[in-house]
């Protein structure tokens, strides 16, 4: 409770809270919210400049850019979710194993691979893992998930490494406390903080990344809507209808905005070193 | 010396592990390879004379260390579709993205470094919220989208500048300047956010140390104090940072380069991807991963002369 009154004292951090609740409840309510269906074409309603029934106009096949906007949201939620929560999967239990046990596999398997990893640009790493998988929202996310997890390995690794050699880890051991259990029940919780701060933060580059893969059309393929592939489909339309491409990245901009401040803010509270 | 010789022994597991997984690249391909790469379609002897190409008719052992052996030559083996050797394909592509992240970097560095002394030294006023809050903002901006909204504004609507292509710089240095003005810029404004939240918080942390106190109480002035004394000291995560911007631009620069039509190395890339030519793909991103591991041996070696007692300790990368 103490945390979160501290965190409803950060004025930026409760900002971005509030977009994220936002884009949670734009996603969840989309049919209700959305006026046209997203994927609907009307040939007499093409590139239609923002008016009272089309709130951001339409695109080149008469498509409702407000309504797809609005689903829109849905994918980007999902991306930063399912790729933050790949890159969580794979890279906090390998932090935590290799950080407890350490020795030759941490410093000289887990350690050197995550820095080869981290040796690839990120959008380079997705988009080779991309063109091996095939285009397609379920890879993209692989990809960028796996270019997230690296990042996973070493935040919880170094928590491990500060935590494991304290009093209260020495004492479970010495009364018989099994490994399993001190790193799941003991060590992991503590190590939350900046795992959650991470994560969030993550979040925002996973959106950016899943609009920037859709963009290229290694994404999110049409005519599901999303924000990269709106983008992406809007590039030709730049000279006729400005508008195609403004609000789309609006709205990206908008929710990573929301992402960071709200890791900003709880940076803030959560990480002592931030507050001082 | 002896401390760029352990940085340099360091690096060796690390590309060591970069080739592997460059080369398990073409092995992830769900399915044989050179089936994926030429279509069902392909004839027996095409599908044959690929497949002993690409070495996929030898032991993995035996293909990983002859690939290697010819990585280390300089030979990244024959693009699939265009027929030339691959390595001939980056060295043409390189030029433009080199003069892209020098571009972008000095835009970075020349916006950055104004406005996070500025913010650090009236740290409170509304300079110093102006400028996170404007930084925190562009870092959320998608460069790709405002390099699209540059495009609209200064190309299409304006003509002030051109929308895309390019020109190399020793062939017309005025056209190349101007058609590098926008890319630039939309990439280097999100870095320079990076970039500067980094020397903001950096300096901070400086300026409340005691050699700075001294300096002042012995009556130094806050220009000296500050470009004297507190930035060299603010320095080294600065420079990490810029370090990771560089490494970071390689990837970032795919989306640009795509956006600007400017023949670069991300570019290719992204054409190599849609043309399944894997051997590209293969061989350019394990030259941009030697590229990171290079940039970010420079920057440990340039955290030595920075501050020296990085050099006496144990090394900044252990």
């Amino acid at each position: 409770m103490k945390t979160v009154r501290k965190f409803l004292r950060n004025g930026l951090g409760v900002i971005g809270a509030v977009i994220i609740l936002g884009l949670i409840i734009v996603a969840i309510f989309a049919p209700q919210i959305a006026p046209f269906d997203p994927n609907a074409q009307d040939y007499n309603k093409i590139l239609i400049a923002p008016d009272g029934e089309h709130y951001f106009g339409t695109d080149d096949l008469g498509r409702d850019i407000f309504s797809r906007v609005v689903y829109g949201a849905r994918i980007s939620i999902e991306a930063a979710l399912i790729s933050v929560g790949i890159a969580m999967l794979i890279g906090v239990p390998i932090g935590l194993l290799s950080g407890y046990y350490r020795g030759f596999w941490d410093e000289w398997v887990v350690m050197r691979s995550v820095d080869a990893m981290q040796a690839f640009p990120f959008l380079i790493l997705a988009l080779a893992i991309s063109a091996v998988l095939g285009s397609g929202f379920g890879n993209a996310m692989l990809a960028i998930g796996i270019g997230f997890a690296p990042a996973f390995v070493r935040i919880t690794r170094g928590q491990v490494l500060s935590l494991r050699n304290m009093e209260y880890i020495h004492a479970a051991r010495s009364v018989g406390v099994k490994d399993a259990r001190i790193i799941f029940r003991h060590i992991l919780p503590n190590a939350l903080n900046p795992i959650v701060i991470q994560a969030t933060l993550a979040m925002a580059s996973g959106i950016i990344a899943e609009a920037s893969l859709s963009y290229l059309g290694l994404g999110v393929q049409p005519p599901t809507p999303s924000w990269g592939s709106m983008l992406n489909q809007a590039q030709t339309l730049m000279s006729v209808a400005p508008y195609a491409t403004f609000y789309p990245g609006i709205a990206i901009f908008l929710v990573v905005l929301g992402f960071n401040l709200l890791g900003d803010g709880l940076q803030q509270v959560l990480d002592p070193r931030a507050r001082k | 010396m002896m401390f760029v010789f352990r940085r340099l022994l360091l690096t060796i597991p690390i590309l060591l592990l970069v080739s592997i997984m460059t080369f398990s690249l073409i092995h992830m391909i769900p399915g044989d390879p050179a089936r994926v790469i030429l279509g069902q379609e392909a004839t027996p002897e095409a599908y044959q004379a690929l497949r002993s190409e690409l070495g996929l008719d030898q032991p993995i052992v035996v293909q990983y260390f002859s690939w290697l052996g010819k990585v280390i030559q300089g030979d990244l083996g024959i693009s699939i579709t265009d027929r030339v050797p691959v390595s001939q394909l980056i060295m043409q592509r390189l030029p433009a993205t080199v003069e892209l992240t020098i571009g972008t970097f000095l835009v970075a560095i020349l916006i950055a470094f104004p406005a996070g002394i500025l913010a650090a030294v009236r740290r409170g006023t509304w300079i110093d919220y102006t400028s996170t809050f404007t930084a925190l903002g562009g870092m959320s901006i998608p460069s790709f989208w405002l390099a699209m909204m540059m495009i609209i504004f200064f190309a299409v609507n304006n003509q002030w500048l051109p929308s895309s292509g390019y020109v190399p710089f020793l062939e017309n240095p005025t056209q190349n300047l101007l058609a590098m003005v926008l890319p630039c810029l939309a990439t280097g404004l999100r870095e320079s956010a990076v970039l500067m939240r980094m020397l903001r918080s950096s300096l901070l942390d400086v300026v409340s140390m005691d050699f700075i106190r001294t300096a002042k109480a012995k009556g130094l002035n806050e220009a000296r104090t500050i470009l004297g004394h507190a930035l060299r000291n603010a320095m080294v995560p600065v420079v990490t940072t810029s370090g990771l911007m560089i490494a970071g631009l390689l990837g970032g620069l795919v989306i640009t380069e795509s956006i600007f039509s400017i023949p670069g190395f991300g570019r290719l890339i992204v054409e190599s991807v849609f043309k399944r030519d894997y051997v590209t793909v293969q061989g350019a991103i394990l030259v941009s991963a030697v590229l990171v591991v290079i940039v970010n041996l420079a920057v440990d070696i340039l955290y030595a002369v920075i501050d020296p007692r990085i050099k006496a300790g144990k090394g900044a990368g252990e």
